[in-house]
């Protein structure tokens, strides 16, 4: 048995009948990566289906409007399916297959993660059900048609806040009664362990590649690395990189909405409170009573009311700081590097932008920050355009 | 001798196995839900689960999960049924109660700080769902110190030794999942159920309750065969929301209580 703990973070905060399952699930996980078979498997797909590496690019424009550090992105949105997503999609979905399970299950708010699982189901030849938000099922229906187009089947929950913690809620109960021939497909660095674990050991090819990017490009490691935080998974996978060297700073930056002060947004480590969620005890967004509070934010993919326990250990230990970034500078910073460099971002990783772009004008352009660009935008010209009409009004 | 000890002693000289039903505190709302446990208790009931609602209810089936929502809508919070628990345990010293919730809830609330309440007020134990055998120390310590039963759990699916080591470790009664699967009701393979209660027996010194998916005074009957308590839960909310005043569902519980307690009877 591993340590299944970060500090007081993590564990397994799971129902008994679900604790065979877990074990299982360690047991096939600590197997498959002893096994080179799994990992050339892996490293294929990824090379040739996903089209890894994915490139490091310096944003020589932005940089230079905000006269100060130089900022290099990391491209995941060039991926397959549009988002880092599938690099754990793809690893959790062949150790699936490994195990001789037949049907994926998977939660999902946005619905990227949805797409990635549909997709590795397709790919794989396996069954697939998502669950989602009934309240997310309208507002990504470009997403749930792309599922619906790759085989899937989307079961919308319409229960509680009928959002992602819900449809998480909802895929917990499925495995419970289905764990024989199914598998969870988690698709963050959250949920009961081994979940945290896998799902950053499969997102660190992000941060190994980005590490060895930098020295090739700028011939040193970065000074800060940029990420946005919303279960955590992107933060956790480029963070892997560059865990061993305290020299560079790491910043998860997490949905402030409204504002922290406004009470709608979703930063779990900014505005919340330890508790116990899915599985794992870390930040959480709840209520004095601890009933688990509905979020906000103008990015899906960023509202969720917990967030991965190796983040929440890590804020406390200082191995990494966690910042928060409003609607309205996220939108900025969509609009900006669209503008600039041609490249439009997805809502969630405008977020950790609009943070490089909020300090950069404080740097020499000597210092580099590396921003994760977890996902293009296409999936979100409706919010922003429907958030500028708001603001307009 | 403990109370819950004494409960099953007793239940074991009268030949029945112990009657424990869940209740969801708060639902519809808490005064009616306090009428509803003692309803419960004077139809026939052992023993009592407070279930203390969460909004996100992971092992449970819709049943409890909408009786949750309305609970919370409705303004229930821990404070307000350890205060009703109080009440009840005061009118009723000889019946057991099991405060039942989920993490989330007894942590915010702080693990020490409910153990040290619990039995102040009359309470006998606490079970919290989502803590598995791996992760019960924080709580299994404060309850321990205080004199608190923690209730383990057992599904289909522990291997047994895993169950034994369990068992080993477990204090007033081991609850036995009938199904792998969330709570509700549902038609029960029974004949497997007995053959797994036996199974758990046979290695077992704390007695054992068999819960999940009974819904009738038959499915009742059957485990009371072999289980020291059977446990209902989901079928008895479902009376609760039914249709008509709240007294007519009240006194539909009541006789479905006295049915079931009637049928915990074992057969000479
Ligand atoms: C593009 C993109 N980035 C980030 C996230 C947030 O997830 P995580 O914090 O796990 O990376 C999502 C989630 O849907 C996403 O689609």
């Amino acid at each position: 048995m591993m340590n299944t703990h970060y500090g007081i973070y993590g564990g397994q905060y799971v129902a008994e009948t679900l604790m065979p399952a877990l074990t299982e699930l360690e047991q096939a996980y600590l197997e498959a990566k002893r096994d080179p078979e799994f990992h050339k498997e892996y490293q294929t797909l990824l090379k040739n289906y996903v089209g890894r590496e994915s490139p490091l690019y310096f944003a020589k424009r932005l940089s230079q409007s905000l006269g100060g550090a130089s900022i290099y992105l990391k491209r995941e949105d060039l991926n397959h399916t549009g988002a880092h997503k599938i690099n754990n999609t793809i690893g959790q979905a062949l150790l699936a297959k490994h195990m001789g399970k037949t049907r994926l299950i998977a939660e999902t708010g946005a619905g990227m993660h949805g797409v990635a699982t549909a997709t590795v189901a397709a790919l794989l030849g396996m069954e697939c059900e998502v669950f989602m938000g009934s309240l997310d099922v309208q507002r990504q229906a470009v997403n749930v048609e792309r599922m619906q187009t790759l085989g899937a089947k989307v079961n919308p929950v319409s229960e509680g806040s009928a959002t992602l913690k819900d449809a998480m809620n909802e895929a917990l109960r499925d495995w419970t009664a289905r764990f024989k021939d199914t598998f969870y497909l988690i698709g963050t660095v959250a949920g009961p362990y081994p979940y945290p674990m896998l799902v950053r050991d499969f997102q660190s090819v992000i941060g190994e590649e980005a590490r060895q990017q930098c020295l090739d490009q700028t011939g040193r490691l970065p000074d800060q690395v940029i990420a946005c935080v919303g279960g955590g998974s992107n933060a956790m996978g480029i963070f892997a990189g560059f865990c061993d060297y305290p020299e560079v700073r790491l910043v998860g930056v997490e949905a402030g909405g409204k504002g922290l002060d406004s009470g709608e947004h979703a930063a779990s480590i900014c505005g919340g409170k330890v508790g116990i969620l899915h599985g794992c005890k870390t930040y959480l967004l709840q209520n004095a009573d601890g009933q688990i509070t509905d979020t906000y934010s103008v990015s899906a993919g960023l509202d969720y009311p917990g967030v991965g326990p190796e983040h929440s250990f890590m804020a406390d230990s200082g191995e990494a700081h966690y910042v928060t970034v409003n609607d309205d500078d996220a939108i900025a910073a969509f609009d900006l590097l669209a503008r600039y460099e041609g490249i439009i971002p997805a809502l969630e990783s405008a977020h950790a932008l609009a943070y490089a772009i909020r300090i950069a004008a404080d740097f020499p352009a000597t210092t580099t920050f590396l921003v994760n660009l977890s996902g293009r935008g296409d999936k979100d010209m409706d919010t922003v355009r429907k958030f500028k009409q708001e603001q307009g009004a | 001798m403990n109370k819950l000890q004494k409960i099953f002693t007793r239940c074991c000289q009268e030949n029945r196995a112990a009657l424990i039903i869940f209740c969801s505190c708060g639902y519809p709302d808490m005064e009616s839900s306090e009428q509803a446990i003692e309803t419960a208790i004077n139809a026939g009931a052992d023993i009592i689960e407070l279930g203390v609602p969460f909004s996100d209810p992971m092992a449970d089936g819709s049943i409890i999960r909408k009786a949750s929502e309305v609970a919370i809508r409705n303004g229930a919070t821990l404070p307000k049924i350890l205060d009703m628990a109080e009440r009840l345990s005061k009118r009723h010293p000889e019946t057991g109660f099991i405060l039942f919730s989920y993490m989330n809830i007894l942590y915010n609330y702080g693990l020490e700080k409910i153990c040290r309440k619990l039995p102040e007020i009359g309470l006998d134990g606490i079970l919290a769902v989502d803590l598995p055998l791996e992760e019960k120390e924080e709580l299994a310590k404060p309850c321990q110190e205080n004199g608190l039963h923690l209730i383990a759990l057992v599904s289909p699916a522990t291997p047994l030794e895993r169950a034994r080591k369990i068992m080993s470790e477990a204090s007033g009664f081991v609850y036995s999942i009938n199904v792998c699967g969330v709570t509700g009701v549902r038609d029960l393979q029974q004949q497997e159920i007995v053959e797994h209660l036996a199974v758990l027996k046979a290695h077992s010194t704390v007695p054992i309750a068999a819960g999940f998916g009974i819904n009738d005074a038959q499915a009742a009957q059957r485990l009371s065969q072999i289980a020291d308590g059977v446990i209902v839960g989901s079928a008895f909310i479902k009376i609760l929301s039914g249709k008509g005043e709240f007294s007519q569902r009240l006194e539909a519980a009541r006789e479905f209580i006295a049915d079931l307690a009637k049928n915990v009877r074992r057969q000479p």
